[in-house]
């Protein structure tokens, strides 16, 4: 006898591919966020099941700060190479030398915000209307209210009191000239839901999710890599440690935890144990109470 | 593991929060840090409990008011089941908010204060519920701490409520006594109640039968996008990619497809995984088809013995959402599973008070959170079952043409005469 049903993992998947081929009907000029994080990998890898046999039929969006671990950057270049598609980069680098921002200074100076520009002038330049995240409703607050179909105004920005009500399984992407959509297809997901569907597809993803040995510095109760764009401040020390990254961003923001899993079940077994959120170790989300709605309200991802 | 989406909906006295609290709490999806910060919060706020709303109401504007403004989606996960709540606030636009989160729940979670019985607010959600056409609800009868676990209280509101559901459209009605302060009966049996003897909350919502809950005899494929990939390997592929809605599908079978009712048969049905036997909601796939027909996004494959209501004529029950009222004879863009037609109000048959269930027909002005039964015309046919058929091809939405805005959600009412 069949059982006509799905487990959770294939619902969540069908539900994920029902949203992106929507985007793809329903815009002209789609493209995927992409961060090399685990959750716009997933994001790819539903697309590229998606429109099986045909290609992504949209660009990868990278918004390059410039302080990158250069793991992700030669993860980037190989996908992208495999999977056939555009790649469109936005530089904070350029952004800078046009002076579009200006470098933040002071003790916890990162270039996290200066990301939504350097976004929001990539999306107007490619002229993209909806760009679609790997952002999870279960990451963080701000972020548990998110629409699937995510309407920003003409200068990119998020209004949260105002969103356009998601009934049964029909978007509505219907906008002005001008406006674009942010779409999340795996809002539903957890950071376990996403670790097990790595696991279960055996998706390739880079090797700092994985435990390794690592020069990093102990800072805001994380261990902080040493990279080129840190400096030492007093009484801290670089130390050499077997770490391994929950989450990916900027390296200069980016902590690590001590940890010896260096298999996807292990990594699976940790998240099952850990009685930690997976953005606790990064500094963007700590400024205040609020700072991921403030920074979504004016453009971020 | 199956996936379970429920919604809960009251305001913060009836334990609710607390209910949730410990539903996610005892199942540890709490994390340190998430309840070291609201313990922070609650402290700066003065409050002597740690208050875990304060886990969800995300926006500033909500910490501001003490208030939740909008469906909250938490999750959480036994080794049984995953679970999605969509929870809804309890006074500012409630209705729009419960309808919202009942629109995708296989079960309702119903609150009772044992020392008040059934109040407006719990018919309103039963309504609601009803309208929706959620599968399964669970009433908990909560603070049964504070009646000293009567069991004749528990009782007497069961047979309450069980009077009210008759005027209801729902089967599946459960009726718990619970604590949710002390855990009575929520995770754990209650020790104090030993006169009652069905499951736990938790037991229950983790083994409930939803597989059912699709339909799964009507054979339904709205085309979402066609899939052509212009390679050597796939030359002349020619892919219908949509998720499946109603009934089962299998190769060979006999399809027409809709609005134009050109026939063939289904040759394959393919997903990145490899060709698939039988495909059922809420799968995802592409099907290919034996004959080179036109087809487009917003048709719809069905089985050549099953059709659904082709049909310019909508019949519906309507609940309004936006701040701007319907206008009569005005003209608003329709979306219906994969379709988007134009279409305008022809007529406003009664209006609900959702708190008695009276149908006033003379009142005919619908504004945000009312509810109405309402006809209108469309530009282009749609393919049309009843929501209590089928949730899927039985629902739409109303966006102005102006604001681009969703501003209602319809149920198609069965009102065919095929």
């Amino acid at each position: 006898m069949h059982k006509y049903y799905l487990n959770h993992l294939q619902e969540l998947e069908a539900e994920a591919i029902f949203v992106i081929r929507e985007v793809v009907a329903q815009f002209d000029k789609p493209g995927i966020l992409f961060s090399g994080g685990k959750d716009s990998i997933v994001v790819t890898h539903l697309a590229k099941k998606a429109f099986w046999p045909a290609k992504i039929p949209m660009p990868l969006i990278h918004i390059d700060t410039g302080h990158n671990f250069p793991e992700t950057m030669a993860f980037r270049d190989n996908l992208v190479k495999e999977l056939g598609v555009q790649l469109i980069v936005g530089s904070v680098e350029e952004s800078l030398r046009k002076g579009r921002v200006k470098e933040e200074t002071g003790i916890n100076a990162s270039r996290n915000a200066l990301q939504i520009t350097t976004l929001l002038d990539a999306i107007e330049e490619h002229k993209i209307d909806a760009a679609i995240g790997g952002a999870r409703r279960d990451e963080e607050k701000a972020r548990a209210k998110e629409r699937f179909f995510s309407h920003r105004d003409d200068f990119g920005q998020w209004d949260p009191k105002n969103q356009r009500p998601e009934l049964w399984n029909i978007f509505n992407g219907r906008k002005q000239m001008g406006e674009h959509f942010r779409v999340f297809p795996i809002s539903n997901w957890t950071e376990m839901d996403v670790w097990n569907y790595i696991k279960e597809q055996n998706i390739a993803i880079p090797s700092l999710y994985f435990a390794h040995q690592r020069q990093v510095i102990y800072r805001d109760n994380t261990w902080l890599p040493l990279s080129e764009f840190v400096t030492l401040r007093q009484g801290e020390s670089v130390e050499e440690k077997q770490i391994r990254f929950r989450t990916l961003g900027d390296i200069t923001i980016t902590g690590g935890i001590e940890s010896d899993a260096d298999t996807l079940e292990k990594i699976v077994a940790e998240v099952a144990a850990v009685r930690s959120t997976e953005r606790g170790n990064r500094g963007d989300d700590k400024r205040s109470e609020t700072s991921m709605e403030d920074r979504k309200k004016l453009g971020y991802f | 593991m199956q996936l379970l989406r429920f919604t809960t909906a009251g305001s913060v006295d009836d334990g609710k929060s607390t209910l949730i609290g410990r539903l996610l709490y005892d199942s540890k999806s709490i994390f340190e840090d998430q309840l070291a910060a609201v313990q922070l919060s609650s402290e700066r706020k003065g409050l002597g409990h740690v208050d875990l709303s304060l886990l969800t109401d995300g926006l500033r504007a909500e910490r501001e008011q003490g208030i939740t403004i909008d469906v909250a989606y938490r999750y959480f996960a036994t080794p049984k089941r995953k679970f999605i709540i969509a929870d809804t606030p309890g006074h500012i636009q409630y209705t729009r908010n419960m309808v919202t989160g009942a629109s995708t729940a296989n079960l309702a979670l119903i609150l009772v204060d044992a020392r008040n019985g059934i109040v407006e607010q719990t018919c309103r959600h039963s309504f609601i519920a009803s309208l929706l056409q959620i599968p399964h609800l669970i009433v908990c009868i909560n603070k049964m701490d504070l009646v000293d676990y009567a069991e004749d209280r528990f009782n007497q509101i069961v047979e309450e409520y069980t009077e009210f559901a008759s005027k209801l459209d729902v089967t599946d009605i459960r009726y718990i006594p619970i604590s949710a302060l002390n855990g009575d009966n929520v995770v754990n049996r209650s020790e104090n109640m030993d006169w009652y003897q069905g499951a736990t909350l938790l037991n229950t919502l983790e083994t409930i039968h939803i597989a059912s809950d699709y339909n799964h005899i009507d054979g339904r494929f709205p085309v979402q996008t066609i899939i052509r990939p212009h390679s050597d390997e796939y030359h002349d592929y020619r892919g219908y990619a949509g998720r499946v809605a109603g009934g089962i599908f299998r190769p060979g079978d006999k399809v027409t497809v809709l609005p134009s009712g050109l026939s063939s048969k289904i040759k394959s049905i393919d997903t990145f995984g490899g060709a698939v036997e039988e495909a059922f909601p809420p799968m995802s796939v592409s099907i290919t088809l034996e004959d080179d027909i036109d087809i487009s996004r917003g048709d719809m494959i069905v089985k050549q013995n099953n059709q659904p209501h082709v049909s310019q004529e909508v019949d519906m029950m309507v609940c309004w959402l936006n701040n701007r009222p319907m206008q009569q004879g005005a003209k608003y863009y329709l979306r219906h599973t994969s379709r988007e037609v134009r279409s305008v109000i022809k007529e406003v048959v009664y209006k609900i008070d959702i708190n008695t269930l009276h149908r006033m027909e003379g009142d005919k002005e619908i504004k945000m959170n009312d509810i109405a039964r309402v006809r209108l015309r469309t530009t282009q046919p749609l393919m049309l079952d009843a929501y209590r058929k089928n949730r899927s091809t039985g629902s739409l939405i109303l966006v102005d043409e102006s604001t681009n805005e969703t501003v209602a959600a319809g149920m198609v009412v069965d009102s065919f005469n095929n």
